[in-house]
């Protein structure tokens, strides 16, 4: 389960930063959201892999990492989701305003010269 | 009153503007005036607290002073800690609070609607991230700040600002990505997020996670310098800086030291004395970024055709020599480094405030040359990007107000290049003392001074120098050409606020002994995080039956 949750991470993030270099404003929103994913999978790495494990403690069983899954990094990856959520959906608004404005959808406000 | 206040004080500075900014928000765009106080009340209280708590650090038997939010602690819950370089960040985002605002009170928070709300919140994201004593708390303060200043990058408008605040904002998500990377990896092997216990442990940490510890707090270190405008990380800077509007941008002009702040701060406490084997693992690379900084911040000065982009470009330099000040990890420099901080802080949001009103009299001068100026009266240039603005009014002529506006610029001149008679020069010249005298005159004879040390003493002389002929150039064409000029007319509070920061500066000067005496101890404290750390982690919870509120 380690390798296919490192893999999904590292194509997430790969494929986030090579949209960010692109030049269109929709690329670089996708691009963001892909490698916002990847990092919100990571933090959940971080607090290592387990599966079917409880974050409640429940009295019963050793108040224990092996026994129950570490519940801070679930957490901070809701606290992160959410904070993500609301600063890309600003940037959709800036990114419209500047599609608005310039008439066009390059990041630099212009198209570039043949 | 203040008995009861006295426990909470340190929740202050972050519950005050959260507060203010949440009531703002209820009242129309029309209730400007209620908004304006409300806001006035805002940073009055602000300042007032960040003054009580630079006072309990002086004098207090102990300098650092934690609060527990949520009454755990500070181990399991949030906690606010500040000790003498937290309160000195406090106070002057206060001052350079209040003078922001009372600039943006003469016209630009009409330029759009809920300036007073976003400003509010944006000194709550700074309060909040000088004052928070964990990592993951800083990461939320750091996007309150950012949120807000996205916002107020925004404020007024306009296709120049819309394109600024595009790259802006792109680059500061993707730096709050590697934030968030840098506290995982570090979670991941310390297992715990309040900055102390960290620090604590990290001397316990195995060699073979150490390396991970380290990358991680290295992407960390990455997002920071990004945010504090470290070269090569800082293309988006002069831009976005030069498009805001003039209170927005002497208000980010704090937003590159909190960079700088965190920077100091983990640094040291991270890999300071207490770290075992990580001592010191970063002051080589930060010294070397910040000389780069410097020397990029210095050429660009140099090449920039407008005084936006001047303006930005000193931010550079201020940055990169606070973090080549910091690279050398010495107590005696990061003192003199605390002292530039505030002074060119000081000295750059008076610059950014006084720019609009040193475009307002070229307006009639030189862009309007085909024009009689008799025909135009006094109306602004019909092209200017605040032209919906030109119906209010316009603010009376103050007598001999070129020569005032002449004066602000050369305090500012001297305060960013370093010149004498003002702090600045004060604090260049004891980073230059401190650097070239590591263990005092008389036992350093013969010694030889590392190459560092000379290629900071030779590029802190030649930026200062690049300053002072930037702002000349600029300066004479604004103030000695032959073409007309008709004296600017700006608000009473448009000015007051200039030259408030710029007394301030004289008042550094003038009580430099016990200002650079907190500062010295401030700069003890940082490298000497022991009392840090044990104050923090020994705080106790305020027990439940104890009659405290």
């Amino acid at each position: 389960m380690e390798i296919i949750l490192s893999i999904a991470i590292a194509v997430l993030a790969a494929s986030g930063i090579w949209l960010i270099l692109r030049p269109r404003t929709f690329q670089v929103i996708i691009g963001l959201c892909l490698a916002s994913y990847a990092v919100n999978l990571f933090i959940f790495a971080m607090g290592r892999v387990s599966v079917g494990q409880e974050p409640l403690l429940d009295g019963q069983r050793v108040a224990d990492l092996s026994q129950f899954t570490d519940p801070l990094p679930q957490a901070l990856v809701l606290t992160a989701i959410v904070i993500g959520f609301a600063t890309t959906a600003l940037f959709l608004v800036v990114l419209l305003a500047s599609r608005g404005l310039t008439g066009t959808d390059h990041v630099d406000g212009q198209e570039i010269e043949e | 009153m203040m008995g009861w206040i006295e426990p909470h004080l340190l929740a202050l500075p972050v519950l005050v503007p959260m507060m203010f900014g949440a009531a703002m928000l209820l009242l129309g765009e029309q209730r400007m005036r209620a908004k304006v106080v409300l806001g006035f009340i805002s940073v009055c209280l602000l300042l007032y607290c960040s003054l009580l708590i630079l006072q309990r650090t002086a004098q207090g038997d102990t300098s650092v002073s934690v609060y527990l939010a949520a009454n755990w602690p500070a181990q399991f819950g949030i906690s606010l800690v500040a000790d003498q370089l937290t309160s000195i960040m406090l106070v002057l985002t206060a001052f350079i609070a209040m003078a922001a605002f009372f600039y943006a009170t003469a016209k630009w928070h009409r330029a759009g609607v809920h300036f007073h709300t976003l400003f509010q919140f944006q000194l709550m994201g700074l309060n909040g991230a000088f004052l928070t004593g964990d990592l993951f708390n800083l990461f939320v303060y750091f996007e309150i700040l950012l949120a807000a200043s996205y916002g107020l990058l925004l404020h007024g408008s306009g296709a120049e600002r819309v394109k600024a605040g595009l790259h802006y904002i792109a680059v500061n998500l993707f730096g709050s990505l590697l934030f968030l990377i840098g506290v995982a990896m570090i979670y991941g092997v310390v297992g715990t997020l309040s900055m102390a216990d960290i620090a604590a442990r990290i001397a316990t940490v195995d060699p073979q996670d150490r390396v991970m510890l380290e990358v991680g707090a290295a992407i960390l270190g990455v997002a920071f310098l990004t945010k504090a405008g470290a070269w090569p990380l800082n293309f988006w800077l002069p831009a976005s800086y030069g498009a805001a509007s003039p209170p927005s941008a002497a208000i980010f002009s704090l937003m590159t030291k909190v960079g700088a702040y965190v920077i100091l701060r983990l640094s040291l406490l991270f890999f300071g004395v207490e770290a075992g084997d990580s001592e010191g693992a970063f002051t080589q690379i930060i010294l070397f970024i910040g000389l780069a900084t410097l020397t990029f911040g210095t050429i660009g000065m140099l090449s920039s055709q407008t005084t936006e982009r001047l303006a930005g470009f000193s931010v550079i330099v201020s940055t990169g020599t606070i973090l080549s000040a910091i690279g050398f990890g010495d107590p005696e420099v990061t003192a003199s480094a605390l002292f530039y901080l505030v002074s060119s802080t000081l000295g750059i949001a008076a610059f950014y405030l006084l720019l609009e009103l040193m475009e307002r009299s070229k307006h009639f001068g030189s862009d309007l040359l085909a024009v009689s100026l008799e025909a135009f009266g006094l109306e602004r240039s019909a092209n200017s990007p605040e032209e919906d603005l030109s119906d209010t009014d316009p603010g009376v002529a103050i007598p001999a107000a070129m020569a005032l506006l002449g004066l602000c610029f050369i305090a500012c001149t001297v305060m960013l290049a370093g010149l004498p008679p003002l702090s600045s020069f004060l604090a260049k010249f004891s980073i230059l003392t401190a650097v070239l005298n590591p263990v005092g005159l008389t036992e350093n004879l013969g010694a030889p001074l590392p190459g560092t040390s000379w290629a900071l003493l030779i590029l802190i002389i030649v930026s200062g120098f690049t300053t002072v002929i930037s702002f000349t150039r600029f300066g004479m064409r604004t103030f000695w050409t032959h073409e007309a000029r008709q004296a600017p007319r700006m608000h009473i509070v448009e000015l007051a606020p200039i030259i408030g920061l710029l007394v301030l500066s004289i008042v550094l000067t003038l009580q430099v002994s016990p200002v650079m005496q907190y500062f010295h101890a401030a700069a003890q404290a940082l490298h000497q995080p022991t009392e840090y750390i044990q104050t923090v982690l020994s705080a106790q919870p305020v027990p439940r039956s104890g009659g405290q509120p």
